[in-house]
């Protein structure tokens, strides 16, 4: 069966869903959070983009998987 | 053109013709391999070495390993001569003063706390070694060392021995693992708790490894992507949105460069506060 390049592609573009999905949550809960409080930006960039990292480092988890099964 | 652009450009469309998929094109350009490639103007082999069967051969990713530690080596010896004969910082000095301070005030002191100056070499190691690496690897003709899977393993490997071994000296041997365990935990979870914890201790590294690696090899991957576009529709009539699109990834790998050493150190100082400061 053949059909390994198609799990693949179906694999990557439903992490991405996912991923892109949560991230999109975390940096419209950090522009609300900053826009009501201006001090507290940068402590609220850093923490924003620890989290963006770790759920993109999980989705990656996935993308390393679709590599393995093009690979085949 | 040159005979030479002749060649590589016929080479490459005779490898879209028969099938020979722009993946396997794409996959000889990231992949590791026993030549340095400077297309146009030739290729350098480099020694096949092996010892009791096992093969370390120099590849290429062994030799850009071995340039960013020169180049790593040779900077910070610089800096630190600089520094013995004034302490007011100026030019490269001062450039890699900003990043150091900023590695000690933002990334070590508010996550590990008190202590935090112990664990500051193997950071600022990590911030640097990484840094270097994803910059010099987004030169032309150069490899990334990061998008290999064994040296993303390797620095994380590091990790979780500075980990487990700040934790142990701190809370001592029985203490650290004890700690591990969240208090108030009714008696029954506890084998399932430290099961999870346990296993908690060792994916924490393994996500470093693949975050960096992955973040790395898909960057490339795309640039290649986008850029084999050109040999994919047959055309030259693509190739300013080929090579438009390629450059906007190109400047988001600079930014991806930055954040995922940043990240990585980051992430490795959390555990090294969340292992030496137990306070569940």
């Amino acid at each position: 069966m053949e059909y390994a390049y198609l799990a693949a592609g179906f694999g990557a573009a439903l992490t991405i869903i996912g991923g892109a999905f949560g991230i999109g949550k975390i940096a419209s809960a950090a522009m609300e959070a900053s826009g009501r409080q201006p001090e507290a930006a940068g402590a609220i960039r850093t923490s924003m983009i620890i989290a963006a990292a770790l759920i993109e480092g999980i989705s990656l988890f996935a993308l390393v998987i679709c590599f393995l099964l093009a690979g085949k | 053109m040159s005979g030479q652009t002749a060649e590589v450009i016929n080479d490459t469309l005779k490898h879209a013709e028969h099938g020979s998929s722009s993946s396997d094109w794409i996959m000889h350009h990231i992949l590791d391999g026993n030549y340095l490639d400077f297309t146009p103007f030739g290729k350098i082999y480099l020694p096949h070495l092996e010892i009791f069967g096992l093969d370390i051969s120099i590849t290429r990713h062994v030799v850009f390993l071995w340039i960013v530690t020169i180049v790593l080596f040779f900077v910070f010896l610089r800096i630190s001569k600089k520094y013995k004969k004034s302490s007011i910082p100026k030019g490269i000095v001062n450039f890699f003063e900003v990043m150091v301070i900023f590695v000690r005030d933002e990334i070590a002191a508010p996550t590990i706390g008190k202590g935090y100056e112990r664990f500051l070499p193997y950071l600022l190691s990590a911030f640097f070694f990484i840094l270097f690496s994803n910059f010099i690897g987004l030169i032309p003709f150069t490899a990334t060392i990061t998008s290999n899977i064994s040296i993303t393993a390797v620095l994380a490997i590091f990790s979780f021995f500075v980990i487990q071994i700040g934790g142990i000296r701190k809370n001592g041997f029985f203490g650290y693992f004890k700690g591990l365990i969240p208090h108030g935990v009714p008696g029954f979870i506890l084998p399932v708790m430290a099961i999870v914890e346990l296993l908690g201790l060792l994916t924490k590294p393994f996500a470093l490894a693949i975050r960096l690696f992955a973040n790395m090899t898909a960057g490339h991957i795309v640039i290649y992507a986008l850029l084999s576009l050109i040999f994919v529709m047959k055309t030259y009539y693509i190739s300013p949105v080929s090579v438009g699109l390629a450059l906007f990834i190109y400047f988001l790998e600079i930014l991806v460069a930055l954040l995922q050493a940043y990240i990585f150190t980051m992430l490795s100082s959390l555990f090294i506060g969340m292992a030496v400061h137990q306070d569940h």
